[in-house]
This record gives structure tokens, C-alpha cells and sequence, in this order.
């Protein structure tokens, strides 16, 4: 299949990249990877007017740690990710999610800063993102704003960044103490999307107790779903099977999965009440040194 | 636009559309066959070519994109008429039977050699986990890209 | 008789018992092999398929005229341009007909409607959404059950078509199996649908058509696995003269059934070369491939085994309904209208059956294509399997020794079964106790006891046993035909002076290893050495007349005639020999490549007799060494193995994990077993999607899902399991070589294999079964007594 014809850019510098989106506005769509973008256009499923190419834009390429965050630029491949240092001594759910993102000749031209501004529901790295409480830095040429990751996923494969702006950093924070978290998904082979998937965060306070806990949740609900009535509620209490059963229960009945080939609705709720119960625990075990 | 692709060590200069597809670039513009088709979505790695070294899905890269980059295909693995060990390993140990996968196999296969000659069989899978076999079952394939792995360490 | 069989030859020869390295593979691992979509030829035009976004609808009007503006667009061809010459319908190989672009009604989601022919495939593509078709809506018809209830006539088209039956059959014996269920101390029964699948070659199918409007020679190149019978049916289509219609079929990605059948596509692509006197070329998208051509399987059944006092089976009694989509185009022999689905009583000796199918038309795609199956064996021996499994939980026999009772003895070889197969031989308890060993049978049961016993255990051990049985190489030709055709197959082998030679052949490889195996039976016959033997296929203006290549046929049948018409020219060469040594034709001996005066030192060589063949002929003898057999081969072979594999499964989610899997098989005598082990692993991995997550379903509009790769799954090596292989050695005894053809065992018998050892682990949980693909879904709602649709 072939994709309809459109006009296509190719800036060298970033400077260059939000003059074009600025001057195309609505017409202007952003290609990074296009491991999602390229296969919906050959399906004709998507028809851009204008493709701004950043894969020239060098200076978004960056995994770094700094003033107490992680950033992802906007061309750090998912494989970048997966094999980064940085990110497997930074956090454990964007670690432990990394490999399992489509498959490795994808993670080799994909974007998570790309699918970070997809808001595909079945993505994985918005709920990672959710339960980690990154931050997203959008550009344009009028400017910067951090946009934290709850008020950047509005919707079903809608975010909140406005015409000629465009993602130019995920920023995860450090964690403050001993932490751990995981990411788990259920697919049915390497390639698929989840057909539920779990992401937990876990960091103790000095005497083992939950100082902060983040859950969020892959393809049972419109968009990837961060559970924030079970992460108040794990908030000051002790880690364990109980407390994680309790916000396992929590999460399912947040959720609101659909009933298809993948299985009905409360096989999902199962499945993701049985993730986060296993989530939490490995989290933990990673929190404790037991990993 | 007018791009210029180094294809194998060969520099193919064409003007194409920006809708262009890599993998139509390599297989009619520059004529090279041993790339192929199998999907529309990304899923079964038969067009599979190293782009700047890593293998990547020409089928989900425009042409354009390549403009300036380094392309390996199938017909630039034997060096000087000299088989890549991995391709000498495909046919010693049965690592194909139709061969339309085989391409993208190998390819993925020699990229992953050049970083850990001596890799597990779940290292092997993994890696070729982006590209469908439909007829050898995998098992042979794996053996193949170990056995070539032996064969340059 | 059971035997591992010793080459008589040497490596260099490398007849048969040598696993010699494939000739194919120094083109494909160069990137060179020669695929249909690799062809380009001068002033070529491209052919992009218009399809029905809806599965069931009137066509009000079709407007073309915005798409013939677009530059590069040479022709909009319509079913109403195809009728004015009477092509707008073709019949298919069940002898039902078929649209080749819809005329007045769509039947399925991705029919054909129309095409376009342009310059460029991306032009051609483009113009397809300007194409303006009115359609009305109809009742979309989506399940058989649906079908067969309700008055919506799916082919009003069809003189004589008062409802949505497409046949009926039935095979053995209906009071006989009725008796034995009267007497019988208990019954166990069945419920299961075998999915639809598709074969999902990674190569789609396609045409090159070059039709030449002065000579009127049309050469169509092709992916198919039946060159020979498409030119015949190009000739009743199209009404072209069958000498100038040439087939070539180059190297093939894959076929598994899927290029079996002609398909729109393929007539329309020659008529517009035809017409328009360029050559036209279709390359099928994944999504066309898996929403229009070849589907498989789809087979709802029913069956019930009767049971005496001791655990033996007396009877046995199946019902089919199955899905046959807008028309009813199986792949499959004229006498058979469920295939060889009546090879369901299996690898057990009982006395009565009776089986009864019936299809029905539904808005979903037509096939019915054997993929890696000879003609719904496939489903047969699930189903037995299946069953069996399940009779033997129920009475609490361990699965394995409930089928050893069972099983046909060797002694009773050959064997009439009661839906009148004769079973050519086998050895089913050599396989099983073989297999049992490998595995550590004893071993696993022991530990699925014990981890198995906690009640709260997540991980759960199964153990799935699979004894099949299968029917291949079609076929003697009083049985077997296809529109006619007998599916006797041919070889035509010359020998060159130099003593190297060409062997031209009907079937036709898809990666079997053709090349390689086929010179091997030479090379064995003759003694010449595999490497000097071209093996020829797929054009049809230089090769002999065959069937071609599915259904395991290629061994069995043209194998077979590959082995008879070396030893035609044996027997020549033994008069050229007796010439040149100057002794009579029967104080010769021979040995592979030689021929010796009996207590002599006197010999020549079959390189020597070659060379006098051309030179030095004896007066009264034709000159050449060469000829032609069309082999119609006296029965069928029977296949058999027994695979056994352990899974683990997770109650929490549902998912379930290979642990080990033994497959043993009995294919007779191999002729390369590296080749034969290849297709054990493949086939093994095909069974394995089907029971893991491979199929293809439809909403309740007729909606396919399962279109592309993202929906249609199969597995990566990532998910594939790990396979220790063995086997026995059970030599067909009518077959030149004793081979009996082993490119779909694999996946006709392990399906059950992965699917009884899901529920061995469930067992005890209160689950009797799930069907395919055993989904985790399907299982946690068997665990927890949830209902799951789909």
C-alpha cells in the first residue's frame, strides 16, 4: 500500500522545525519515527497535508539526567531507551517497559517522545508516564511551556499541545528514596498492542512506607488512565499483598474496558487487578534491594 | 526531490515524491530485488534493510528520509564475493526454505553478530522478533545466526 | 517393519538418506531468488483492486469517471465491462461459480468491484477512492446457523439456489454406527468450531499478465502452486487456445493452499492486458490477501465416540456444518465435498462410523483452501484427537494408554477403515512409546500430580498427547480428480552425453526444497550425482503436465514418478550397458551409477552409458536417454506420528507457555532428512498459531478482523516453541521409494497436541474444552466460568 501524496520538510535544526510548524499550523504534522504515522497513511487511514521531518534535528536525539530529571528528547529511539544507562539507573517502570514496545527493528526508528504525543489508549508509554508523573516539554516559536503528563493526555489519541507546537522533551523525575516499579503487559505476540497493561511506581519513605505510589493502566479505558484514587489511598500505608490487593481492586473498577477480540471486559478488569497486585510486588521487591 | 542514497556502497541519486517508500526506492528505483515486501503495517520485517547500520523497516521509512544515510541490503552482505558468515550458516544449517523472509533474517542476524558475536538462543529470538517466518519454525534460523556468530569470534 | 533408513549411495552422489545442502539456497541467500513482484518488464501497467467496504449489499451504479481523469490512468475496468464478454463470473474448483468483479450484488467485505490500471501503482491506488459505487445495504449473513435459518438468499443469482446450502455429503455407515451406539456403555461427545485461518504466505499472491494482442500468445506469470491446472481453467474461462497460454510460476514466497485457486484478480489482470496490449501487474496488499483469497478451516462440529465396557471404541459419529463464505470454492478432489474429512476415525481400530456434513453460503470470503492440509484432514484429525483426549479423561484412562489400546495394530496393515480408507501402514505404538521416551512421559505426569494437587496453585502443568493419522498424496485417478483433471502427476528426465541431466516436473516447490530432493531420487535411481541434476518446474511450456504442489502430493505422486521414470531409463541404459560391455542385458549388475558383468571386474558407468547413448548406440535403438512417466499412483499414503507437549498454565491471566514438545513422525522412508526435519519445525509452528492466536473472526455486520498483520497473528520466533524431533520409519508399500510425503503432518497433528494439553491441565478445574485458538481470554473464562464471545 502506498501513503497519499503530501508535502514534506526536512529542517536541520530545531529553530528551523517550529518556524515550519509556525508557518503550516494545522497543516503541519510532525514525523519522528513514523512507526505509527507511515503504516496509518499507507492504510490511508491518515492523509497529512505536510510532513516537518525532525529526524535532521541532531539536538533532540538526547538521553539525559539533569536538575533532577531524566529527559528523553524527541529522537531518542524506544531502542535508546532500552539500552540506556542512564534510564535503567533512573527509573525501574520506564526500564522495565522499554523492551516491550512494539518490536526491536520498530524500537530502532520509533519515538517515545513520539508516542508519548500519539495518545494511542494501547501505547504503552502514557501510562508509564502517568505512574512516574513526567512531564512533557512542548515548543513552539512563540515559546516553551512544561505541561505535566496529566494535563497533556486529554483524550483518545488527543493531547494538548496547540498548532505549531510540538514535544521536544519527556522529563521523568528522580526518585526521592528507595523506589522501584515495573511494567507489565499482556500481548498476545512481540508487535502487538497491549491488551491490558500495568504500569507501577513505588518509592518508600525512610521507614518503609508507601511515600509515593503511581499507577497507570494501558487499553481499558479511552485513554491510558492514571488510577489516582488508588495512589492517594497507598499513600503513608505499609507496602504488601494487602495494600496491593486493595488498590488492585480499585484499578479495576476505574477502568472501563471494551468487550472485543481480546477478550470481555471482565477478563480485562481481571487482568489488570492481577498486574497491579504482581506490579506493586516487584516494585516493592526493587524498592527493598531484593530485585 | 532529488535525494542521493548510498546503497551498498554505491550512491543512487533519484528524484522522487516525498511519499515515496524506502523499500520502492531500493526495489524499483535502484533496482535491487533482494528486499521484499510481506505487509502494509510494520509487522513482518521482509523489507528489513540496515539504514545507518541498525535494520529498520524500509517499508515504514520514506525515501527522502534516506537522503544522505548509508543503506545495506541483502546484496551488500557478501563482501568482494566472499560470503558473510551468516549467509554461508542459512544455507549449512537450513535457515530458510522459501527464502522471502531469509533477506531480512540474515540482515537483522549480522547487526546482532556485530555487537554480541556469541549470542543465546533467547537473544537470537529476540532479536529477530520483528521478522515473520512462515515456514522454518524459527529453530534452524536461530541456529544459523549462533553458528555464524561461532564462525567469526 | 520399522527402520531408520542407511544411504546405499555415497555424499557425493547424495541419493536418498542425505541430508545434502539445498541447491535453491546460493540464489536466496544473495538476495537473487526470482519472486513474482521482482519481474518488470518493458511498458509494464499496474493493477490496483477496488473492494466492498460492506459484506453484503446491492450495487445501485458504479461512477468511474473522476478516476479516469486522474493523469496516468489508462482504464477503470467494471463487472459490467468484464460481462459483455462473459467474464464477469468464473467457476471455481468446487465447481460452483464465482464473481470476478461483482455485477449485482456484493457478497463479502472485500470483494472485488473494480479496477484500475495505471502507469504507477501509487497513481493506481490513488484513483481508487475516486471511484463512486451506490450501494444498498442487505442483511449481512455472518455465522452458518445464521444461514440456514434464515430466508435471505445469499445467491439469488444461482438458477436452481432455493436456499443457502452449498452441499451436502456423507460417508460410512449410518445403521451400522447407529447399532453400535445403542449397545455402547457410554458415549462421549464433542462440541467444537475449528476456526478460519488463513495461510498467510509471507509473499502475497500476484500476476504479471503479458498478453499479446497480435499473436495472441499470453504469458502469465504467476505465484501458483497449479500451473498446469490454471492453464486449463484459463482456457475454459477465458476461452483462450490453451497453446498459447503460458504459466510461469518463478520462485514462490510461500503457498501453504493460499495459491492454489485462480483468483479475480488474476482474470481481470489478463483481460486488461488483453485489452489495453501491455503487460499488467497485481500484487496483492497483506490486507487483500487476508480479506478476499484462501481462507481455511471453518468447520463446526459435532462428534461422538461410543464406548464398550473396557474402555474401547465402537463407533463413531460426526456432524459437520461448515463455512463456506459467498461461494464455494474449496481446493478439493470432484467425489469429496468435505475433503477428506472422513479420515476422522483416525489412528483407531473401530468397526463403524458415519459421518454427515453440510455446507452453507455467508457473507464472508470464499477459500475453503487446504492450508498445509490434505482437504480437511486437518480438521478430521483435531477432532478425533480431540475427542479421544477427552474420552479418556472422562472414564480416567491415562490420554497416551487410552489411544495404545485403540490404535490399529501393525499386523493389520493394510487396514480398511470404516469410511473406506486403506490405511497403506503404520506403526502407532512405536511412535507413541518413542515419543513417551523422549519426553520422560512418566516423569511430567509425576510432576503435574504434585504441583497440580494445590488448590491455590497459579501455575497449573497439562500434558497433551496427539496420535494423527494422516491422507495424503492425491491421488489414484479413479478417485481423485480436480474439474476433471486426474491428480496423477509427472516427471520428464533427460540425460545429457556428459552424463548430467534435466528433470522437468508438475509439481511445483514453494520452498520444499524441490531442487534438492527431487535430484536426490535421481541420484539414487541412477547414481548420478544430485549436483549434476537441473530440476525444472513451473512453466508450462516446458515441463510436463501435473497438478502441482499441496496436499502433501509432491512426494507421494511425483516423487514417485520422478523414481519411475529413473528406472525407465535404467532400463535402457542396462541394453546400452550390455552393448557396450558386449554380454547379455541380464548377466549385468548393477550398483547406483554402475553397471558390472556378473563375476567380472567389467563395468561402465551410467556417465559412460550416457555419453554411447548420443555416440555409440547399438543399430535398431533410438538415440537419447530420456522419457517421460505420468504416475497415477495405486493408493494414497498415511502418515502418522504421535506429538506430545507439556504447557504451563497461568490461572491469572490465562496465558500458557510451552515447556517441551516431542514430535515424532513417520513420513516412510525420507529422502533428505534435513529437509524433512525442516518441515516438521514449520508445520509444528503452524499448529502451534492456530492453537495460540492465529485466526480470523467477523463482527456482527461482517466486518473481517483480522485484516493486516497487527490483527491477523502469527507467531515470532519469540513465542515459537522449542521442538525435539524424532522419528520412526514405517515405508509406504506401494510407493516406488517408500516415502509418503510429510510437508503437512505437522500441522494437520499438532493442533490437538497444544489444545488437549490446555485442558489436561484444566481438567480437574471442570474444564472439558476450549476452542481454538485457545486464547487467554477463552481460558480464564473456563476457569472462572465466564462466558466468552468471541
Amino acid at each position: 500500500m502506498y501513503p497519499s501524496a503530501f508535502d514534506y520538510s526536512a529542517p536541520g535544526s530545531l529553530e528551523e522545525a517550529l518556524a515550519t510548524l509556525a508557518e503550516l499550523g494545522d497543516e503541519g504534522r510532525v514525523l519522528a519515527g513514523g512507526q505509527s504515522l507511515i503504516p496509518m497513511m499507507k492504510l490511508r487511514l491518515a492523509a497529512p497535508g505536510h510532513l516537518v521531518d525532525i529526524n535532521r534535528v541532531d539536538e533532540l536525539a538526547h538521553i539525559s539526567e539533569s536538575n533532577g530529571h531524566l529527559a528523553v528528547g524527541a529522537l531518542a529511539r524506544h531502542a535508546d531507551v532500552a539500552s540506556s544507562e542512564a534510564v535503567s539507573r533512573h527509573n525501574h517502570t520506564v526500564a522495565s517497559a522499554a523492551p516491550w514496545v512494539s518490536d526491536p527493528l520498530v524500537r530502532n526508528r520509533g519515538t517515545l517522545c513520539g508516542s508519548v504525543a500519539h495518545c494511542d489508549p494501547e501505547g504503552d508509554w502514557n501510562s508509564v508516564m502517568l505512574a512516574v508523573g513526567a512531564s512533557v516539554v512542548a515548543r513552539s516559536s512563540s515559546g516553551e511551556r512544561v505541561i505535566p503528563i496529566t494535563d497533556f493526555v486529554v483524550d483518545f489519541f488527543t493531547n494538548s499541545l496547540d498548532p505549531g507546537e510540538m514535544v521536544t522533551e519527556v522529563r521523568i523525575p528522580a526518585y526521592q528514596g528507595p523506589a522501584g516499579g515495573a511494567y507489565l503487559k499482556l500481548e498476545r505476540k512481540v508487535g502487538d498492542y497491549a491488551t491490558v497493561g500495568v504500569a507501577t511506581h513505588l518509592v518508600l519513605d525512610g521507614s518503609g512506607n508507601v511515600a509515593e505510589a503511581g499507577l497507570g493502566l494501558t487499553a481499558v479505558y479511552g485513554h491510558n488512565l492514571k488510577v489516582t484514587e488508588a495512589e492517594e489511598m497507598m499513600a503513608g500505608q505499609t507496602p504488601g499483598p494487602e495494600l496491593f490487593a486493595e488498590a488492585a481492586a480499585i484499578a479495576a473498577s476505574a477502568c472501563d474496558p471494551d468487550d472485543n477480540v481480546r477478550g470481555p471486559a471482565e477478563y480485562k478488569r481481571a487482568v489488570v487487578a492481577e498486574y497491579t497486585r504482581r506490579g506493586f510486588a516487584q516494585a516493592l521487591a526493587l524498592a527493598r534491594g531484593e530485585g | 526531490m532529488q535525494i542521493t542514497v548510498n546503497i551498498n556502497g554505491a550512491g543512487e541519486t533519484r528524484d522522487v515524491e516525498p511519499r515515496r517508500l524506502l523499500v520502492d526506492f531500493i526495489r524499483s528505483d535502484a533496482g535491487l530485488t533482494g528486499t521484499h515486501i510481506g505487509c502494509d503495517t510494520s509487522s513482518c520485517g521482509a523489507c528489513t534493510v540496515l539504514l545507518d547500520g541498525r535494520p529498520v523497516k524500509s517499508c515504514t521509512v520514506l525515501a527522502v528520509q534516506a537522503d544522505g544515510s548509508e543503506v545495506k541490503t541483502v546484496e551488500g552482505l557478501a563482501e568482494g564475493g566472499e560470503l558473510h558468515p551468516v549467509q554461508a550458516a542459512f544455507k549449512e544449517h537450513h535457515g530458510l526454505q522459501c527464502g522471502f523472509c531469509t533477506p531480512g533474517m540474515m540482515l537483522v542476524g549480522s547487526a546482532l553478530l556485530e555487537g554480541n558475536p556469541d549470542p543465546t538462543d533467547e537473544e537470537v529470538r529476540w532479536a529477530i522478533s520483528g521478522n515473520i517466518c512462515r515456514c522454518t519454525g524459527y529453530m534452524n534460523i536461530v541456529t544459523a545466526i549462533q553458528a555464524a556468530g561461532g564462525e567469526g569470534s | 517393519m520399522t527402520t531408520v533408513h542407511e544411504p546405499r549411495t555415497s555424499p557425493e552422489v547424495g541419493g536418498i538418506g542425505h541430508s545434502v545442502r539445498r541447491k535453491e539456497d546460493d540464489r536466496f541467500i544473495r538476495g537473487a531468488g526470482n519472486y513474482l513482484d521482482d519481474l518488470n518488464l518493458p511498458g509494464m501497467l499496474h493493477m490496483a483492486i477496488l473492494r466492498s467496504p460492506v459484506a453484503h449489499a446491492r450495487i445501485n451504479s458504479i461512477d468511474s469517471s473522476a478516476a479516469m481523469e486522474i493523469e496516468g490512468v489508462l482504464a477503470v475496468i467494471t463487472g459490467e465491462a468484464l460481462a459483455a464478454h462473459g467474464l464477469a463470473w468464473m467457476p471455481t474448483l468446487s465447481g460452483d461459480t464465482q464473481a470476478v468483479l461483482a455485477t449485482d450484488k456484493v457478497r463479502f467485505q472485500g470483494q472485488e468491484v473494480a479496477v484500475v490500471i495505471a502507469t504507477d501503482p501509487y497513481i493506481a491506488h490513488d484513483a481508487l477512492s475516486h471511484i463512486d459505487v451506490d450501494y444498498e445495504e442487505l442483511e449481512a449473513i455472518t455465522t452458518p446457523q445464521q444461514s440456514l435459518a434464515t430466508s435471505t438468499l445469499i445467491r439469488d443469482e444461482k438458477e436452481g439456489q432455493t436456499d443457502n446450502v452449498a452441499y451436502t455429503w456423507e460417508a460410512g455407515d449410518q445403521d451400522s454406527t447407529d447399532a453400535a451406539f445403542a449397545a455402547a456403555a457410554k458415549v462421549v461427545s464433542l462440541d467444537t468450531h475449528y476456526p478460519r485461518s488463513h495461510p498467510a504466505p509471507l509473499e502475497t499472491c500476484g500476476v504479471v499478465a503479458d498478453v499479446n494482442s497480435i499473436t495472441g500468445q499470453a504469458t502469465i506469470y504467476m505465484t501458483s502452486q497449479a500451473p498446469h491446472a490454471i492453464r486449463t481453467v484459463f482456457a475454459l474461462v477465458a476461452g483462450l487456445p490453451e497453446e498459447k497460454i503460458r504459466i510461469v510460476t518463478q520462485d514462490i514466497g510461500g503457498g501453504f493452499g493460499n495459491k492454489v485457486p485462480v483468483y479475480p484478480g488474476y482474470v481481470v489482470a489478463t483481460a486488461a492486458s488483453l485489452l489495453i496490449g501491455k503487460p499488467v501487474k497485481w500484487i496483492e496488499s497483506r490486507t487483500e490477501n487476508l480479506i478476499s483469497t484462501g481462507f481455511a478451516r471453518d468447520f463446526h462440529m459435532h462428534a461422538e465416540l461410543a464406548l464398550d465396557g473396557d474402555n474401547r471404541i465402537t463407533a463413531m459419529r460426526a456432524g459437520i456444518l461448515s463455512d463456506q463464505g459467498a461461494f464455494f470454492s474449496d481446493a478439493q478432489p470432484t467425489q469429496f465435498r468435505a475433503g477428506l474429512f472422513h479420515i476422522c476415525t483416525g489412528s483407531y481400530d473401530f468397526p463403524a462410523a458415519h459421518v454427515t456434513a453440510q455446507g452453507a453460503y455467508t457473507n464472508k470470503a470464499p477459500g475453503g483452501v487446504a492450508y498445509r492440509c490434505s482437504f480437511r484432514v486437518t480438521e478430521a484429525s483435531y477432532l478425533i484427537e480431540r475427542l479421544v483426549d477427552n474420552a479418556a479423561h472422562e472414564v480416567g484412562v491415562d490420554p497416551a494408554d487410552f489411544r495404545a489400546q485403540n490404535f490399529i495394530r501393525e499386523d493389520q496393515f493394510p487396514y480398511l477403515s470404516p469410511t473406506g480408507f486403506v490405511y497403506d501402514s503404520g506403526n502407532y505404538h512405536g511412535a507413541m512409546d518413542k515419543a513417551k521416551e523422549m519426553i520422560g512421559y512418566d516423569g511430567w505426569r509425576a510432576r503435574q500430580a504434585e504441583q497440580n494437587a494445590d488448590p491455590d496453585a497459579t501455575k497449573l502443568i497439562g500434558i497433551g498427547v496427539a496420535s494423527f493419522t494422516e491422507v495424503v498424496g492425491a491421488g489414484p485417478s479413479r478417485q481423485y480428480d480436480i474439474l476433471g483433471l486426474k491428480m496423477f502427476d509427472s516427471a520428464e528426465l533427460r540425460i545429457h552425453p556428459t552424463g548430467k541431466a534435466i528433470l522437468k516436473l508438475g509439481v511445483q516447490t514453494q520452498g520444499q526444497g524441490h531442487e534438492t530432493t527431487f535430484a536426490q531420487i535421481v541420484a539414487e535411481e541412477l547414481g548420478i550425482p544430485y549436483s549434476d541434476i537441473k530440476v525444472m518446474y513451473g512453466d508450462t511450456d516446458n515441463t510436463p503436465y501435473g497438478l502441482g504442489t499441496y496436499a502433501s502430493r509432491s512426494t507421494p505422486v511425483g516423487g514417485a514418478a520422478t523414481a519411475v521414470v529413473s528406472r525407465k531409463i535404467r532400463a535402457k541404459a542396462q541394453k546400452l550397458a550390455a552393448h557396450l560391455l558386449e554380454a547379455a542385458e541380464e548377466d549385468l549388475d548393477w550398483e547406483p551409477g554402475k553397471f558390472t558383468v556378473k563375476g567380472t571386474d567389467q563395468s561402465v558407468t551410467i556417465q559412460e552409458v550416457a555419453f554411447a547413448a548420443y555416440t555409440n548406440h547399438p543399430v535398431g535403438m533410438e538415440a537419447g536417454l530420456e522419457g517421460v512417466t505420468y504416475y497415477d499412483p495405486p493408493n494414497m499414503t498415511y502418515p502418522f506420528g504421535t506429538y506430545i507437549v507439556v504447557v504451563e498454565v497461568d490461572t491469572g491471566d490465562g496465558t500458557w507457555k510451552v515447556l517441551e514438545m516431542v514430535a515424532v513422525d513417520d513420513c516412510g522412508v525420507r529422502i533428505n532428512p534435513m529437509i524433512v526435519d525442516g518441515q516438521i519445525a514449520g508445520g509444528l509452528t503452524e499448529g502451534f498459531a492456530k492453537a495460540n492466536m492465529q485466526w480470523i473472526t467477523f463482527d456482527d455486520d461482517g466486518n473481517c478482523i483480522g485484516s493486516n498483520f497487527m490483527d491477523y497473528l502469527v507467531p515470532t520466533a519469540w513465542e515459537t516453541p522449542r521442538y525435539q524431533l524424532g522419528e520412526t520409519v514405517t515405508p509406504s508399500p506401494h510407493h516406488p521409494i517408500g516415502a509418503k510425503g510429510v510437508g503437512e503432518s505437522a500441522t494437520v497433528g499438532s493442533p490437538a497436541a497444544f489444545t488437549n494439553a490446555v485442558i489436561d491441565a484444566l481438567w480437574s478445574r471442570g474444564v472439558s474444552n476450549i476452542d481454538m485458538p485457545v486464547l487467554p481470554h477463552r481460558v480464564w473464562g473456563a476457569l472462572n466460568g465466564v462466558e466468552v464471545s468471541p
